[in-house]
């Protein structure tokens, strides 16, 4: 039990960054389907920088630069794939939708290709994320287990969703990111630069979905490079639409899912085809939510009114 | 007042074209310059990668899609495999209803294709099974895709997500049910040519070639000539305008999605009953996804759309044979692919929009 729960909530911890970049995208009216090729290019950068720091330095490996160096390889890489996607979407206003699926082929490309340069295996470097950040904790039974044994990147997913959740709702810099994805043109006349906040917004977005990547690499799969972190990315995308573009919602909904996911695993009884019927639970449920919310039109568990549609200033 | 005639304009400024005034040639040329340089960079990569004279590059992608018959069968075979899906997308694209799912619609009806070979391939003479074939697997792909078009009518339910949902549905169905088809558990299902459809001419894919082709004539002349095609079109441009006249959107919706969903029907039986006599969950292969893209580049006409569909399967079985020439990874292809779609995507902003630099903007105001 305490296994699955620990499986389920790292599984649940790269899917939460996923989607809590995806939300921040689409709060600016983004719907960016290509988060799972930026999540693809994130894992990869993350990877290669690994490879390339365990190279230079041999066996004198310093843990702190092994999580670092990879963690803003990660970045970069998600940040530049957002950074193409927006100079596509926001200065050259093209489709939304074509730009996403263009850049998740793109990003799964390069991802296979960078990887091919390094090896498959980072097992070496995935010790130093999955180490217990806090010491001590072996010795506190079932809740150190559960609650205090995981590595860097479960504290730091629950750190950004809370704090992405925080400055979307509560501060200045959120209210103007959420009028530019609800009314772009009236966001424009009251005053807010439409085109830096959805710049900036989708850039970081994308950065954090790119440590979403390298944290289902080096935390759940524990180093070991397997050819669809582009699942991973897809059902982030699903996650924001089950828990109504909140991250803090996500943080449950993220552990849900990875339950979801890994459940036919630790569930005794279940066939081996019924495994393949667990997998799609997932989906199905995103779909019960999203034909519920529709239906209910509740206003604050809408989409972004202006979500996929581009913003020029002199159309009517 | 006074500060507000300093200020300078823009240093660039953007405008947006009239429609009418962009013509063809124009279109033609802006299109062309965007595959051209799309590929020069796409030959760069490759040579700074490989180290190889960029023109054997080039030499070995044209040899990948032309090299013998065979691949020249391939090639054919894969435009129209892709210029179908892609035409079951058009109709639902040219309303704006963002259907992402042809990857489901197709899996679900190659799922209920190979289910009838299985069960039924034995039990019914070949005439009656091949049209109980066409009949479930049109039947499946139609209910795939009529599913989230009844919610978008009636409760303006999201249909990218919806249908981007339904892929994956569709997937892990396929996986279900291959692990429950497949005593032995490998999960592979033997191919069963004796149930498939009919050879033609001694050429497995000429019949569907044939096939796709009669039915880009048909959409073609249903696109543009018919009724219904225009109702289509004005659905697609504004709902509003489409309501004022009297037309039914949430019947126009289901009806084309209807539509849609066949045809992807029948892109999941020539696949699996007309190619590969059994199915994996990669069947579907991202058609699904290129499709969109293919409709998109070919601006919804069926006759365009061949020419897309070939460059996007010339780029791809092009870029294959780069990889097996050249010893690199085969992840090749996608990039290239990535990189010629993004180009394209980004040339639109040149036909739609001008921009205005400060120095010659008096002439042009």
């Amino acid at each position: 039990m305490v296994a699955f729960l620990v499986s389920a909530i790292r599984l649940g911890m790269s899917l939460l960054l996923g989607s809590t970049g995806e939300t921040i995208t689409e709060k600016v009216g983004h719907l960016n389907l290509g988060i799972p090729g930026i999540m693809c290019v994130g894992a990869a950068c993350g990877c290669y920088a690994e490879y390339l720091y365990f190279k230079a330095v041999g066996v004198a490996v310093v843990p702190i630069l092994a999580i670092i160096i990879p963690l803003i390889a990660a970045l970069i890489g998600g940040a530049l794939m957002g950074l193409l996607f927006s100079f596509l979407t926001i200065t050259l206003r093209a489709n939304q939708n074509m730009t996403g699926l263009a850049i998740t082929t793109l990003g799964i490309g390069l991802s296979e290709y960078i990887i091919n340069e390094a090896t498959t295996i980072f097992t070496k470097g995935s010790k130093y994320f999955t180490a217990p950040l806090i010491p001590f904790t072996d010795r506190l039974g079932v809740f150190g287990d559960l609650v205090l044994e995981y590595g860097v990147f479960v504290y730091l997913a629950l750190a950004i969703a809370i704090v992405t959740t925080y400055v979307l709702n509560k501060t200045r810099v959120g209210l103007h990111l959420r009028a530019v994805g609800e009314n772009p043109a009236t966001a424009d006349a009251a005053g807010i630069n439409v085109s830096k906040y959805r710049y900036v917004a989708t850039c970081i977005g994308c950065a954090i979905a790119g440590l979403g990547g390298l944290a289902f690499i080096m935390d759940y799969l524990k180093g070991n490079w397997e050819y669809c972190v582009d699942t991973i990315g897809w059902l982030a995308i699903a996650l924001v639409i089950f828990t109504v573009w909140n991250p803090t919602i996500a943080i449950f909904g993220s552990v849900a899912f990875g339950a979801l996911y890994v459940a036919s695993s630790y569930i005794p009884g279940v066939s081996f085809a019924g495994k393949a019927l667990f997998k799609m639970l997932p989906y199905v449920v995103t779909l019960l939510v999203l034909i519920i919310t529709s239906m209910r039109k509740k206003r604050e568990h809408q989409p972004p009114q202006s979500l996929g549609l581009s913003y020029f200033r002199e159309e009517r | 007042m006074a500060k507000t005639e300093k200020t300078l304009a823009p240093l660039v400024h953007i405008v947006k074209r009239d429609p009418g005034s962009v013509t063809w040639k124009y279109r033609l040329l802006v299109r062309a310059i965007a595959v051209l340089a799309a590929l020069l960079l796409s030959g760069i990569l490759i040579t700074l990668l490989t180290k190889k004279n960029p023109l054997a590059v080039y030499g070995s992608m044209v040899s990948g899609v032309f090299g013998s018959p065979r691949r020249i069968w391939n090639m054919l075979q894969g435009v129209a495999m892709l210029l179908c899906v892609s035409l079951a997308v058009t109709p639902a694209f040219k309303m704006k209803f963002w259907n992402i799912g042809a990857e489901g619609q197709v899996l679900i009806s190659g799922l209920a294709c190979v289910a009838t070979m299985m069960f039924l391939g034995s039990a019914l003479p070949t005439g009656l099974l091949i049209l109980v074939m066409v009949a479930v697997s049109i039947l499946a792909g139609t209910i795939w895709a009529v599913l989230p078009a009844i919610f978008k009518a009636y409760w303006n339910t999201n249909e990218t997500l919806f249908t981007l949902m339904m892929n994956y549905v569709a997937t892990q169905l396929v996986d279900y049910f291959l692990k429950v088809f497949v005593k032995d558990g490998s999960g592979v299902l033997t191919p069963m040519p004796q149930f498939g459809l009919p050879v033609i001419g001694n050429q497995a894919y000429l019949l569907n070639v044939l096939i796709v082709a009669v039915v880009t004539v048909l959409a073609y002349i249903y696109l543009k000539y018919s009724k219904q095609g225009y109702e289509i079109s004005v659905v697609g441009e504004s709902e509003n305008t489409a309501r004022y006249i009297g037309i039914n959107v949430k019947k126009v919706i289901i009806r084309t999605m209807l539509l849609s969903g066949a045809i992807c029907g029948l892109a999941g039986l020539l696949l699996v009953g007309g190619t590969n006599h059994t199915i994996s969950t990669t069947t579907a292969g991202g058609r699904g996804f290129t499709a969109i893209m293919v409709s998109w580049l070919g601006k919804f006409d069926p006759l365009y759309m061949v020419l897309t569909s070939f460059l996007l399967v010339f780029l791809d079985q092009g870029a294959q044979q780069v990889s097996t020439d050249f010893r690199i990874s085969s992840s090749i292809s996608d990039i290239v692919i990535g990189i010629i779609l993004l180009f394209i995507i980004g040339c639109e902003f040149f036909l739609q929009y001008r921009v205005v630099t400060r120095k010659n903007r008096k002439e042009n105001v």
